[in-house]
């Protein structure tokens, strides 16, 4: 569809403890395209979790290229790697990861803070992915007065709000019900169809569905990689901000 | 991030733990308060001192006369008469840092007036005593040259002698009052001086013409002068040089070998002055090193408390540098947390240290004196504290690693 966006080549991930050594990913090379909404699916062990950190940019690999946006990532520094971070990717996570004691609006404004953007712009700009995650009238809210989906959302609309590239989605749907993470995956759909490179992490097949491209790993090797017809999201009737 | 925001930040990350950062802070609010409170009475203490000195003048010298020497019995200073006249004058005139002169004969004899009596330490002398010991006129007139010379029973009267004899804030001049048998008209009373540094009181004192005194208290005007002689020097740098320069013209005049010792002896009240008040500087930094001890002991108490919060906070660590916080954003977080912890405690410190030494300084009588730069010392060394303490825990914060910190339970 478009240019790529991550490409990994020959990318291994080494572990060491004492003289043990975990091979967490073994020569993974993948090419992900601008507008494509990724499922990378495998049991536990199969380092699709490794493979997430370091496509986030989280973790460096110990072989391999990754090239991020036409840009080299593997061997760069640590403020470097903060920096892509926060302009680059955002990032979803199964516990939702947000700051306890403080409201929605400032965890999404979080990633403008560290952009150094002014307070005028970030209140705009947070409230703006607050909307889009249709929490508009939640902003006040600490994360402790909202439900499971709603914090997602907050998350959602952190990870979008300093305009990423490619939204990292760490089963997003593990700590949510059925019908949550569906309005959870519309979500992630209509980002999708709005431009933005989607890849998600999960074991659970039902998610996998609403991907485009399904990726399978096992043992640190990715075992099938297909495209497929991605299912379309329903959220449910109501609007979700009142549970 | 600016420096607010992280500030605001911070400030957030203490509120949320109220009693923890108060307790966290005691440490340098003890510290600070102490080094305070002790430099406030310390300071106080020293003004005192130079305030007892200053009453007495620092550029007054007294030369006593020196001591018998029979049999190897050695008397003190002062039990033999070896200053003369004649010293006194050659004194007053051949020393150029001399300004004035004064002889200064003692003797405590009762003073009685129509209704009362008080004995207390009468002084012959002249009319540069006053200026040299700094001592206005309060009523009436001092004893003037033409007293001295026709030797006239006047009396000039200390502020006690007035309260004893004719009760408080009455005017004694002009009425008689007996010095043991001889009758003396006051014409004067001095200015209240309050007490010496050694809690003496100068106003229970009173003075008459030294020739008066020579004829009626010890007999007649011989060659000996029988006291000492109270000298200010030009100036408070001259003194030293005005008590070398008395030494050499003494020395000469009483025929001194040079191996034999001085038959005199005289005092330096400015030298008295700042062995005193080296003391007592001495003693102030003893005891605010002890309080700074304290300071560091608090900072200690920042470290480990900045340490468990880092901990505490390993997840939302994780957090910040997973949406793009650098190292240095981390580390200036924690740092600025821990800087602000103790410069709260450092100025919580100064409330409290300038509350003690008021609160001290008001129960015990006790001068106290609070230096605006002792305060500004000690809120900067908190905040020295807090950075030196601090730079631990927030590096080892910005050092973790982002995976195991959102992992973090």
């Amino acid at each position: 569809m478009g240019a790529p966006v991550i490409e990994l080549s020959e990318v291994t991930k080494i572990y060491r403890t004492g003289d043990v050594e975990l091979r967490a990913l073994d020569g993974v090379s993948l090419r992900i395209d601008e507008g494509e909404f990724v499922a990378v699916m495998g049991s536990s062990g199969s380092g699709k979790s490794t493979l997430m950190n370091i496509v986030g940019c989280l973790d460096r690999p110990t072989t391999g290229s990754y090239v991020l946006a036409g840009r080299g990532v593997a061997g760069i520094r640590r403020n470097e790697l903060a920096r892509i971070r926060n302009r680059t990717l955002g990032f979803v996570f199964q516990q939702f990861n947000l700051l306890a004691r403080t409201s929605a609006l400032e965890n999404v404004e979080l990633p403008l803070e560290y952009a150094g953007l002014g307070a005028k712009a970030r209140r705009k700009k947070a409230t703006d992915a607050l909307a889009r995650v249709g929490l508009d009238r939640r902003l006040e809210h600490h994360p402790n007065q909202l439900s499971g989906g709603q914090q997602q959302r907050v998350a959602i609309a952190r990870a979008i709000v300093n305009d990423p590239k490619v939204i990292l989605a760490d089963e997003p749907t593990g700590a949510l019900d059925s019908r949550t993470s569906i309005d959870v995956m519309a979500i992630l759909q209509e980002l999708w169809r709005s431009g933005i490179t989607v890849v998600v992490v999960t074991h659970e097949p039902d998610v996998a569905r609403f991907a485009s491209r399904v990726i399978v790993m096992r043992d640190g090797r990715v075992l099938s990689d297909r495209s497929q017809q991605a299912a379309r999201a329903v959220p449910s009737e109501h609007d979700g901000s009142n549970t | 991030m600016n420096p607010i925001q992280t500030l605001r930040v911070a400030l957030r990350a203490i509120l949320r733990n109220k009693l923890r950062a108060f307790l966290t802070t005691l440490g340098i609010v003890i510290g600070v308060g102490a080094v305070i409170a002790m430099m406030a009475i310390g300071a106080g203490a020293k003004q005192r001192v130079e305030e007892a000195f200053a009453a007495m003048g620092t550029n007054v010298l007294i030369i006593l006369p020196g001591s018998t020497s029979s049999g190897g019995v050695r008397g003190g200073f002062g039990s033999m008469p070896t200053l003369t006249w004649d010293d006194l004058a050659a004194v007053r005139s051949d020393v150029p840092t001399v300004k004035v002169a004064a002889p200064t004969l003692r003797s405590s004899m009762p003073v009685i007036s129509e209704v009362q009596n008080w004995t207390t330490s009468i002084t012959g002398t002249s009319p540069e005593y006053f200026d040299i010991r700094n001592w206005p006129i309060a009523l009436g007139s001092a004893i003037t040259q033409s007293d001295v010379d026709g030797g006239t029973k006047v009396i000039v009267l200390g502020q006690t002698v007035v309260d004893k004899l004719y009760g408080s804030n009455s005017n004694p001049v002009g009425q008689m009052v007996r010095v043991g048998n001889t009758p003396f008209q006051v014409v004067g009373v001095v200015t209240r001086k309050g007490q010496s540094a050694t809690g003496q009181d100068y106003d229970d004192a009173a003075f008459i013409p030294f020739t008066t005194f020579a004829r009626k208290v010890q007999g007649g005007l011989g060659k000996y002068l029988q006291g000492s002689i109270m000298v200010a020097a030009t100036s408070s740098a001259t003194t030293s040089r005005a008590q070398q320069d008395i030494t050499a013209l003494l020395r000469e005049r009483h025929h001194t070998g040079a191996g034999e010792d001085d038959d005199f002896s005289i005092r330096n009240l400015a030298e008295i002055a700042s062995a005193q008040q080296q003391g007592t500087e001495t003693m102030t930094m003893l005891l605010a090193s002890v309080a700074a001890v304290s300071l560091l002991v608090g900072g200690i108490g920042i470290m480990n408390i900045m340490l468990v919060s880092v901990t505490e906070r390993t997840r939302e660590i994780g957090i910040r540098m997973a949406v793009g916080a650098e190292p240095h954003h981390i580390l200036v977080q924690f740092l600025i947390e821990a800087l602000s912890l103790s410069v709260a405690g450092g100025l919580i410190g100064v409330a409290l240290g300038v509350g003690a030494a008021v609160w001290i300084a008001a129960r015990l009588q006790w001068p106290m004196l609070i230096q605006p730069d002792v305060i500004a010392v000690s809120v900067g060394f908190s905040a020295i504290v807090g950075i030196v303490f601090g730079i631990y825990p927030a590096r080892k914060a910005s050092q973790l690693d982002p995976i195991d910190a959102l992992r973090f339970e």
